[in-house]
């Protein structure tokens, strides 16, 4: 019912036009639709979208630094008219793995650290979702938002290389390995840094901190590795070593069973039941995460 | 209006969903942490309307909010909400149910719009009706222009609005609002309270509203609830709280006579056998007589005290029992009980 209402500041002939109260009884959708909007939101805002120009500036650019390099290859390889790509697709993400480190460090707190601190986290668990659910959509759009990020420079690869009328079969198979290992890196990568990001409300402090894991511990294990490979050689010692930072882990497990070159120091690679380990490590190192932050959010609560 | 509208159909204003049926209901619901007790048997039936839930800070106000939503199991005892039962029907309950925090809640960064469309989503709305409830939802509260600003530059009372939007969003049956009116100053305040008022009495929403102040519940509140410590101390209709009995505040002038015209009246009184209560508390303590009413003589005696003394009758009216009373009530008793433990 439309109730002409003039009001009381109705003076310079405005009207408002007041339709009253309507109560709404249209589908409600539910959990599951509630899990979805927040992945969607949360991955786009992993990017900045549906958010101020300012916090897109960082993301779109770390996105195209790590596509740049992906396109100059590209570009060499077709005018060159190389036989293969002059990297591995399985060797790119460890190549650029400091701009990987950097989106990651200014996204996850993003994601996480601003509903803590501005105290938004209740306001959800009000509503149908729960902590499971709060805790998958987060975790899922910062490992699909990663995806995207170290995927993309592949696929620029892929093309070009497809272009470049280099080996289909040869260049598909690296293409598809190498998916497999980011898709794993992303999965560690958001899973550790959300633990880290959801223990503190202040952003500042949780993009330090994971610079730090992830950087401090690569920079460690890579220089025991060196030094051990200069010492002795040892190849065991070099491998086991590798078990200590997120990157080696990875590195150890695409050079195991991806058809990578190992990075370590020495091209020392990991044997298959020391892949397996590797790839142990890194899956309890995603369920880890994952049990963290379940545990982190039932005690926020309202 | 040949405008399609994504669900939304146009309300009758005035009516609730549900006729006479219990809104809340708790049962000897109790809530113990290792160290206190939130909640000591707490049995209690809220109908539809307004409820007011008043208690000091610590009486268990919050946690009754977290066991209603279905988020902190109760210790024991059981309860309802919109005869779902809390155990089991937590997701179902917060489905038709909205929460305002009393704690800022509101990222600064984004708009009120943007904020509340996704809080509609959270509540399992479709985009579309996501955008148009939330539309229709500030505009209701009082946010226009500036709801496309972002939140961080608004004052308290807007902050205040857009938490209050994002509770009714989805069109709950049933809204929790803790301590709307924490930080408001007094003109905010009486906004704020018309406001609650309307949810029920516009959007036929029913509401559980919690304050420590009991004055603005006596205005606002159809039913208040009284719970101290984690126990009930009272549960009544807003009427039966001020109507048991009635006071009269009388003032009146002064004469060359009686320069005291206030004492002579006070005397006056005495001598026919009937005493004044001490007003000292109140504003104007000194020209302000107070009195118990016993009926229509009590009128007529006052009107001819004044009228035998000459003096002018400025007013006299009656003064309601304020809600205050009943933690005064309740204060005593405790010293009482200490003094008894002691």
């Amino acid at each position: 019912m439309a109730v002409e209402q003039s009001t009381a500041r109705g003076a310079e002939q405005t009207r408002i036009h007041n339709i009253g109260y309507r109560n709404y009884d249209g589908p409600r959708l539910g959990r599951a639709y509630a899990r979805r909007s927040l992945y969607s939101q949360s991955l786009r805002g992993a990017y900045g979208l549906g958010r101020s120009v300012k916090s897109k500036v960082l993301p779109m650019l770390l996105f195209v630094v790590m596509c740049a390099p992906a396109l100059i290859m590209v570009a060499v390889a077709v005018a060159t008219k190389a036989k293969d790509l002059p990297v591995e697709y399985t060797r790119y993400a460890i190549i650029m793995q400091a701009i990987i480190g950097l989106y990651v460090a200014s996204q996850a707190p993003q994601s996480v650290s601003r509903d803590l601190r501005f105290k938004t986290v209740p306001l959800y668990f009000s509503r149908p979702i729960e902590t499971a659910d709060y805790v998958r959509a987060k975790y899922a759009a910062l490992a699909s938002a990663m995806f995207i990020l170290t995927a993309a420079p592949l696929l620029v690869l892929y093309v070009g290389a497809l272009l470049a009328k280099l080996d289909f079969e040869h260049q598909t198979k690296g293409f598809a390995q190498a998916l497999v290992s980011v898709a794993l890196l992303s999965l560690l990568f958001a899973g550790i840094s959300l633990v880290i990001a959801a223990a503190t409300p202040r952003r500042g402090f949780g993009i330090a901190a994971v610079i730090a894991v992830l950087t401090i511990s690569y920079g460690a294990v890579s220089t025991i590795q060196a030094i051990a490979d200069a010492q002795s050689g040892d190849s065991n010692a070099i491998v086991w070593m590798g078990l200590f930072s997120p990157v080696t882990l990875i590195d150890g497990v695409q050079t195991a069973f991806l058809g990578a070159t190992s990075s370590y120091p020495g091209g020392h690679g990991p044997s298959a039941a020391q892949g397996i380990v590797h790839l142990l490590v890194v899956l309890g190192l995603v369920a880890g995460s994952y049990g963290l932050l379940m545990r982190r959010y039932r005690k926020v609560g309202l | 209006m040949s405008r399609r509208l994504w669900g939304l159909t146009t309300g009758m204003g005035c009516v609730t969903t549900f006729g006479d049926v219990t809104v809340i209901a708790t049962e000897s619901l109790s809530k113990r942490f290792p160290r206190v007790t939130a909640l000591d048997r707490l049995s209690v039936d809220v109908g539809p309307g307004v409820t007011g839930l008043v208690g000091a800070n610590g009486a268990g106000k919050s946690t009754l909010i977290k066991i209603l939503l279905g988020l902190s199991p109760a210790t024991e005892g059981r309860a309802e909400v919109l005869g779902l039962d809390v155990a089991t029907k937590g997701g179902a309950i917060r489905e038709r149910v909205g929460y305002m925090p009393e704690h800022d809640c509101l990222p600064p960064d984004v708009s009120a719009t943007e904020f509340v469309v996704h809080m509609a989503r959270m509540s399992g709305l479709p985009p579309a009706a996501a955008r148009e409830r939330t539309a229709d939802t500030l505009r209701h509260v009082g946010l226009y222009e500036e709801r496309y600003r972002p939140i961080g530059g608004y004052s308290t009372g807007m902050k205040q609005r857009v938490k209050l939007a994002q509770a009714l969003v989805h069109d709950p049956q049933l809204v929790f609002l803790d301590e709307p009116t924490n930080g408001l100053d007094p003109v905010g305040r009486d906004e704020m309270l018309g406001l609650i008022r309307r949810v029920h009495t516009d959007f036929g929403i029913s509401v559980l509203v919690t304050s420590h102040l009991l004055g603005e519940l006596e205005r606002t509140c159809d039913h208040v609830v009284v719970i101290d410590g984690g126990k009930l101390l009272r549960s009544s209709s807003t009427r039966d709280f001020t109507q048991t009995t009635t006071t009269l505040a009388i003032e009146v002038t002064d004469t060359d006579e009686h320069p005291d015209g206030t004492g002579a009246v006070r005397e006056a009184l005495l001598a026919r056998g009937v005493t004044t209560h001490d007003s000292s508390g109140l504003p104007g303590a000194g020209h302000i007589l107070l009195l118990t009413a016993e009926g229509e003589q009590t009128y007529d005696l006052v009107r001819d005290v004044v009228a035998e003394l000459g003096l002018g009758l400025v007013r006299m009216e009656q003064r309601r029992h304020q809600i205050a009373e009943v933690f005064k009530d309740s204060d005593e008793q405790r010293k009482e009980a200490i003094g008894h433990g002691g």
